[in-house]
């Protein structure tokens, strides 16, 4: 099983973050093209005819969220996410580390192509190091003229800021994203308006991001033909997966869409350590409804994983072995959506809160059959009741966990009550 | 946000001056406790009546000019005043406040709900050790723990300690995060290293981190992964009788010798040696 590089061609160059190589290299190239040969409806049309779907786990055609920004003079803006936080993903750390100029570069591109003039990089807090290696970038930019008034002597402005989050998992949900940007709590939006029509400082703006963005730059490049080769159906293109959990070699690894999840799993990170086999997996981050051993062998594309009842997702594998408790499992998950909960809707706060009390109590030997019944019940009342989807986020694994492995869940509840009822005879 | 999970232990308090002429009594540290319901509110403070150090001034003019909207530079500024001030103290907020020309309480709202703006002084530098989904699977939550030993036994001062959600850097899990360097991927042996480190004001795990040069992951060239913590091979025997899982609940010591620390997995002796295991002898070091 090989990789198929296209985002991650360069990525070993060495230097490759600094604007010298990074043009060596052909970059900056998509920019001049869309600039200078292309009328913003051609880099529009070329981004649709692509079939680029969001790669932060929505999995929206890209092409067609820009086509939503009304025309006009108004002061549209473009949001890059780099919030990347959904537990289990680290792409867009390694793309902004290594090939800052990249995503500069599609930044632009996704500029033209909404027609927005100002543009945000909301990097999360904690990646530092990435936000001082984008700062660096975007003033390299600036002095070469590829940012700032009139680029390149054509029509098109766009200034590009680097703007960090402190460290909120919700400012990775694109309204969260845009209150935190206004220097707000991050808390989401109700929807419609969509940020397209009424977004960063009520004006449209294109949210994208950060491996998408880097991929319009390639699509320009080779043409939306070219890119339409990879991929399966309607899941165009490449994807970086980030590997993780329970494997011999987590990383990073580009692969066409379409290829077997079992490929993945066990032909590039090597499965589960020796002596180990897989019990579940999350095909799209920690958001995603668990699969199991059956589900191996579909191809790792968008309809595939819906088919199946999970999500691409932000397309992070995590994998699971056999000696990993659920229950333990569950309850770290729920745990991580609680703390990060903004509280705004009642179903979430409530939600996350009292599933956390619920797996403990099972963990410490006081749960109930019946309390598998209502945690299940929890779960259906929170998907679809909430501004955002962080607390389905929460209730879909768990709820998923709780169908494919619900034997497991009684046994451990009833081991953990033993063992309590043990400790209070000999009290 | 719910903060009860995350607990910091090796942090002491950076500043405990935040008795201003205003307040009669001293603050409890963590301006967001003090609610006095008998002042009003605090308006937007007057510029010329607070002190701003001109670096900070300066940092968050330049901040505010880069959005179209002044607001937007709440973050970054509160971020700039707490590595000022250790922490987002009152005075901190007074002053962002006065430059930003916003309420206290305006900034107060943001400062609670980000995870790393602290609202209480713990501590001017960071150590944030991931046990989020793919680390907890790595075993995170005894790195954090042998960690926090460390901290305490070595009294790491001036350092915030706690668990944190998703680093994004699952790849080297078990990790990490010191003041934004990533270290990983970690074990528990790491821990007496890496707090040694920040103690003596040295670079911790040198060649470890994300950002050092040369720095791969240990299986990057088709090399093996390292041995990840599983259950106990051998059978799970207490030397008094039954399992040392059973001992635990009843309580039961040891036939001899203090009872081993309740995280280190018991390791039961070939019939017939007397060998004290390596790893054993390394962690009483």
């Amino acid at each position: 099983m090989k990789e198929t590089r296209v985002l991650l061609a360069n990525i070993d160059e060495p230097d490759l973050q600094t604007i010298a190589v990074y043009e060596r290299l052909g970059g900056y190239g998509s920019m001049r093209k869309a600039l200078l040969e292309m009328t913003p409806e051609d880099v529009l049309h070329e981004l649709e005819q692509s079939g680029l779907r969001g790669r932060g786990g929505a999995g929206f055609s890209m092409g067609k969220k820009a086509s939503f920004i009304p025309k006009g003079t108004m002061d549209k803006y473009l949001a890059c996410n780099a919030d990347e936080s959904e537990p289990g993903t680290f792409k867009d750390r390694l793309l902004m580390q290594k090939n800052p100029h990249l995503l500069i570069e599609g930044c632009i591109i996704g500029s033209i192509a909404a027609g927005a003039n100002k543009g945000f990089i909301f990097i999360r807090g904690e990646y530092s190091v990435q936000a001082d290696i984008l700062d660096a970038a975007v003033a390299e930019a600036y002095e070469k003229g590829y940012l700032g008034e009139r680029i390149l002597g054509s029509g098109h402005s766009f200034d590009l800021v680097v703007h960090r989050g402190q460290g909120a998992y919700i400012c990775g949900e694109e309204t969260g994203l845009l209150d935190a940007l206004e220097g707000k709590r991050g808390n989401p939006r109700l929807k419609p308006p969509f940020p397209a029509n009424q977004g960063l400082y009520q004006g449209p703006t294109l949210i994208n991001n950060v491996e998408t963005l880097c991929s319009t730059p390639i699509i320009i490049e080779h043409g939306s033909d070219w890119y339409r080769k990879f991929g399966e159906g309607n899941s165009t293109g490449t994807k970086i997966v980030s590997v993780s959990g329970n494997v011999q070699r987590p990383g990073n690894y580009e692969v066409e869409l379409g290829v077997s999840v079992r490929d993945i799993i066990y032909g590039l990170a090597g499965g589960p350590p020796e002596g180990h086999k897989l019990k579940c997996f999350f095909p799209g981050g920690s958001s995603a409804p668990v699969l199991t051993e059956e589900h191996l062998d579909l191809p790792y594309t968008f309809e595939a994983m819906a088919e199946a009842g999970s999500m691409l997702g932000s397309g992070a594998i995590i994998v699971v072995d056999e000696t990993q408790p659920l229950v333990a499992l569950a309850l770290r998950l729920a745990e991580f959506y609680r703390h990060e909960s903004c509280g705004k809707c009642v179903p979430c706060r409530e939600g996350t809160n009292w599933t956390v009390k619920m797996l403990e109590r099972i963990d410490e030997g006081e749960g109930t059959p019946m309390d598998l019944d209502i945690l299940g019940q929890v779960q259906d009342n929170i998907m679809g009741n909430c501004l955002c989807v962080l607390g389905d986020s929460m209730a879909m694994p768990v709820a998923s966990m709780l169908k494919h492995f619900r034997p497991e869940f009684e046994h451990h509840m009833e081991e953990a009550r033993a063992k309590r009822d043990l400790a209070e005879a000999v009290a | 946000m719910t903060a009860d999970r995350h607990s910091s232990v090796a942090g002491q308090p950076a500043t405990s001056d935040t008795t201003g002429g205003i307040h009669a009594v001293p603050l409890p540290p963590g301006w967001d406790e003090a609610v006095r319901l008998d002042e009003d509110p605090a308006t937007i403070p007057d510029p010329a009546s607070i002190d701003v150090p001109p670096g900070l001034r300066a940092e968050i003019e330049g901040l505010m000019s880069r959005y179209p909207e002044r607001h937007s530079a709440a973050l970054p500024a509160l971020a700039a005043a707490q590595r000022v001030h250790g922490w987002c103290s009152p005075e901190a907020i007074d002053q962002v406040a006065a430059v930003m020309q916003v309420t206290p309480a305006y900034l107060s709202s943001v400062a609670t709900f980000y995870d790393m703006l602290r609202t209480q002084p713990v501590g001017s530098h960071y150590v944030y050790v991931c046990t989020s989904v793919a680390c907890h699977l790595r075993d995170a939550k005894s790195v954090y723990e042998a960690i926090e030993r460390q901290a305490v036994d070595q009294g790491l001062e001036d350092f915030e300690l706690r668990e944190f959600e998703c680093l994004g850097a699952c790849d080297m899990a078990p990790m990490a995060s010191i003041d934004g360097r990533y270290v990983g991927p970690l074990s528990e042996d790491d821990a007496l290293d890496l707090v040694g480190a920040l103690k003596e004001g040295r670079e911790p795990l040198p060649g470890r981190g994300l950002p050092d040069s040369g720095f791969k992951l240990p299986w990057a060239e088709g090399g093996a992964a390292p041995d990840r913590p599983g259950p106990p091979a051998e059978p799970d025997v207490h030397p008094a009788g039954g399992t040392w899982e059973d001992a635990a609940v009843l309580d039961v010591p040891p036939a001899e010798g203090p009872p081993p620390h309740p995280r280190s997995i018991p390791q039961p002796l070939d019939p017939g040696t007397s060998v004290v295991p390596d790893d054993e002898e390394d962690s009483e070091e």
